[in-house]
């Protein structure tokens, strides 16, 4: 029961956060998506993932999200999309069929009872040694991202 | 005692089909970026449903640490660059984004 409850909530927020015009608001309806996100990763077993995805995706990104709105504007196009709706649509029951067909027979399978919660910090540090190299390469990768994003150049260009 | 995890597959499926519509759909730079985060999330609950349906629990955690931190920064740096490109071009339209189009 809990589960549906939390499913439908991700759905909902994902759904708004297409739906609202306002991109702040699409940007907060991101972050009910993430918070709920953690906690169904919470529900699922994989309580340090869900801690990470609560406090990176439903805080760092949203804060970012809200910085890069506040200098860019909530500007919103209104032409026509690139794609047709139709088949937007038709791209989308494909996957969805594809999922659905992929996945559909996992579902005979008994998931059986975690009796211990499992910790992946162990399993991180000791056995996937060369994601936790990537990870630190794509830390540093963000922070230059964020130095971009809250460096003002347009003095540096001025003077160029 | 099992459990079915239909409710958490289903949810991927839609929240997949949500982010990808919004990603085909959309022509708004920041709301690129919100559809590829939607997207994946539905990837990150799949791999942690897939580690916990196959037994290998720490390997699907493992991933979906590793799919937070890449998500995170594309996040940063598409951001970044929208920023660049409303300071340089004076909009976020995809579309009148051409001058680079042979």
């Amino acid at each position: 029961m809990l589960n549906a409850l939390i499913a439908a909530g991700i759905i909902l927020c994902a759904i708004q956060a297409i739906r609202v015009k306002k991109l702040i608001a699409a940007a907060l309806w991101l972050a009910g998506c993430s918070a709920l996100t953690a906690l169904m990763l919470y529900l699922l077993g994989a309580p340090e993932i869900a801690v990470i995805e609560l406090s990176v995706g439903a805080g760092l990104v949203t804060v970012l999200f809200i910085f890069a709105i506040n200098i860019i504007g909530d500007e919103t196009p209104v032409r026509m999309p690139a794609i047709p709706p139709l088949v937007a649509w038709l791209l989308v029951i494909l996957s969805f069929g594809t999922l659905a067909y992929l996945n559909l027979p996992l579902l005979e399978i008994e998931v059986p009872t975690l009796v211990t919660i499992p910790m992946a910090a162990s399993s991180i540090w000791e056995d996937r040694a060369l994601d936790v190299i990537l990870q630190i390469v794509l830390i540093f990768a963000g922070v230059l991202g964020i130095i971009n994003l809250i460096s003002d150049n347009s003095s540096r260009e001025s003077k160029a | 005692m099992t459990t079915i995890p239909y409710i958490d597959m289903l949810t991927v499926m839609i929240v997949f089909g949500i982010g990808l519509y919004t990603l085909l759909i959309t022509r708004n730079l920041i709301k690129v970026v919100i559809a590829l985060q939607i997207l994946v999330k539905a990837g990150m609950i799949a791999l942690v449903l897939a580690g916990r349906i196959n037994g290998q629990v720490m390997t699907g955690q493992s991933i979906a640490l590793t799919v937070i931190v890449a998500d995170t920064i594309v996040a940063v740096i598409a951001l970044a660059l929208a920023v660049q490109v409303k300071k340089h071009h004076g909009t976020v339209d995809l579309s009148k984004l051409r001058n680079l189009k042979g």
